[in-house]
């Protein structure tokens, strides 16, 4: 039988039940907002890189992913296809949780929560909600409080992360355009986010509740956002990253670390592009670094520009 | 003014100890060069990917100027993936895998299991006076063999060892940077400023 207790999230938000588990350590806590909040603390500073064998996760793991998203088509290749895309299959993941030490994550559709259960029951350490895969519905994202495994989720902009975390995410990434190796739209989101937090810092107490109803994000969490001038969760950055001067633009702006997805496994030298896009995202800040890793990586993903794509088959559009 | 203490910044959670470090006025700077290394009158080995601390550490050319620091008795602190790249030994690594080392002791991976296990709990913490630890085990490794002169600073009520101290080097299986405890590093602290 689980036990609940009460545990207090941050300064002023509501309490949550939190189950806790009846693990060989007596009086110990699993699945708390801090432990799912703190595994993004520690992948801070690197890169997570997309997968879709347990080959490819080697080679990730290898080049230095602090974690690996095991995905059945990579975006590039989801875009190209069409179709409705679904969580991978389990045997897939298995194989993949076999084959590698770091942390593996899994994509489920937005608000499909049965994907999510099986894929904490399968022992993924993270799942990403994601606005890759098609949504399975339109009005509700997942409750993730009621999951011990953490989520991260996208957002475009600040409301959207605050909404996010309100149902439990424990680590945001902004959207970007998934599959285009197009860094545009990660830049758009990343500067929205980061403006809209200094907005916040900038207001009187008084005009944090008329900004709590236009973010449409909860009024003590845009309070303590004004208030400590950042996410109470990591923010990383996604969508088009594709080479390590992009990684490297990101963590300038502030992002905490990088997801890659088709940037790696749709290059022509996928390892010494993974090796160059980890060490750029170390030495974001050292030019000289930089250049060196640029070298010779053979050819980056055949890009498709964001303003080219017809409206619905933007990505970021989903979720809201 | 006392030299500060540096916290390697390849990967990882080196703000959140930085933050720490201030929240007790200890002066610290991030380390990513043997030039920043060099400044230093102690270090903190941050939580992260134990993976790739190495890997960065190697492509950066400070594998070995670590390892020379650490054995000529630099004071340094390792927490989680900080702890694995002390031991002399490391458990379910990965092919390859090696830390800095001169810790006597053989540390497991991910020895609790995968983040689904990660947990809090309270501890006693020898050379911490007042209210019990509250610690965070995030994918967290355990000490497995403990060498001779190694002293024991925490266990679990299970009896499994995960806090170490050995001449310079300490180690810890958990994070106190992300709970607001400062005690550890006040205890660190002392022993780089030899009190």
């Amino acid at each position: 039988m689980a036990k609940f207790v009460m545990i207090s999230l941050t300064r002023g938000t509501p309490f949550r039940l939190v189950a806790m588990s009846n693990s060989s350590i007596p009086t110990s806590t699993t699945g708390t907002p801090l432990v799912k909040r703190g595994l993004a603390e520690m992948m801070k500073g690197g890169v997570i890189m997309d997968v879709v064998t347990a080959e490819q996760a080697k080679i990730a793991e290898d080049a230095g992913a602090v974690a690996v998203m095991a995905l059945e088509r990579v975006p590039a290749d989801i875009r190209a296809q069409g179709g409705v895309s679904r969580m991978s299959d389990p045997d897939m993941i298995d194989s993949i949780i076999n084959s590698v030490s770091i942390p593996v994550m899994a994509k489920a559709r937005i608000g499909h929560f049965v994907e999510a259960q099986i894929l904490e029951s399968l022992g993924v350490d993270y799942i990403d909600e994601s606005e890759v895969l098609s949504p399975a519905d339109y009005v509700h994202h997942i409750n993730k409080w009621n999951f011990k495994v953490p989520f991260v989720c996208g957002a475009t902009n600040l409301g959207e992360a605050l909404r996010r975390i309100t149902e439990g995410a424990a680590m945001i990434r902004s959207k970007g355009e998934a599959g285009t190796g197009d860094v545009s739209e990660a830049m758009k989101h990343i500067r929205t986010i980061s403006g809209q937090i200094r907005d916040l810092s900038a207001k009187t107490e008084d005009e944090l509740f008329v900004a709590a109803k236009e973010l449409q994000a909860p009024f003590e969490l845009v309070r303590e956002i004004a208030t400590t001038g950042k996410l109470p969760v990591t923010m990383f950055v996604a969508g088009g990253v594709a080479t390590p001067a992009d990684a490297a633009l990101m963590m300038q702006l502030g992002a905490d670390g990088v997801f890659v997805g088709s940037g790696i496994f749709k290059s022509g030298n996928p390892e010494a592009r993974a090796k160059a896009i980890v060490k750029a995202t170390t030495f974001y800040n050292d030019p000289s670094v930089l250049a060196q890793v640029s070298r010779g990586l053979g050819e980056a993903m055949v890009g498709i520009n964001v303003s080219d794509l017809p409206a619905p088959h933007r990505l970021a559009e989903r979720g809201w | 003014m006392p030299a500060p203490i540096g916290v390697l910044a390849l990967q990882g959670d080196f703000r959140e100890h930085r933050q720490t470090l201030a929240a007790i006025d200890v002066d610290s700077i991030e380390v990513r060069t043997l030039g920043d290394l060099s400044k230093c009158a102690g270090l903190i080995i941050p939580g992260g990917e134990s993976t790739v601390m190495q890997k960065l550490a190697v492509a950066y050319d400070l594998f070995d100027p670590l390892h020379d620091a650490l054995k000529a008795g630099l004071p340094t602190f390792g927490t989680c993936a900080g702890l694995i790249v002390l031991a002399d030994e490391i458990i379910d690594g990965i092919a390859g895998q090696a830390g800095f080392g001169g810790l006597d002791v053989s540390v497991r991976r991910n020895a609790f299991g995968n983040q689904l296990d990660s947990f809090e709990v309270d501890l006693e913490f020898k050379g911490v006076t007042g209210p019990a630890v509250h610690a965070a085990f995030i994918r967290a490794p355990i000490v497995e063999r403990i060498g001779e002169g190694v002293e024991i600073l925490s266990k679990l009520s299970d009896g499994r060892v995960v806090g170490v101290r050995q001449n310079n080097l300490m180690g810890i299986s958990f994070h106190p940077e992300v709970t607001g405890e400062t005690r550890i590093h006040e205890l660190f602290v002392s022993m780089v400023r030899g009190i």
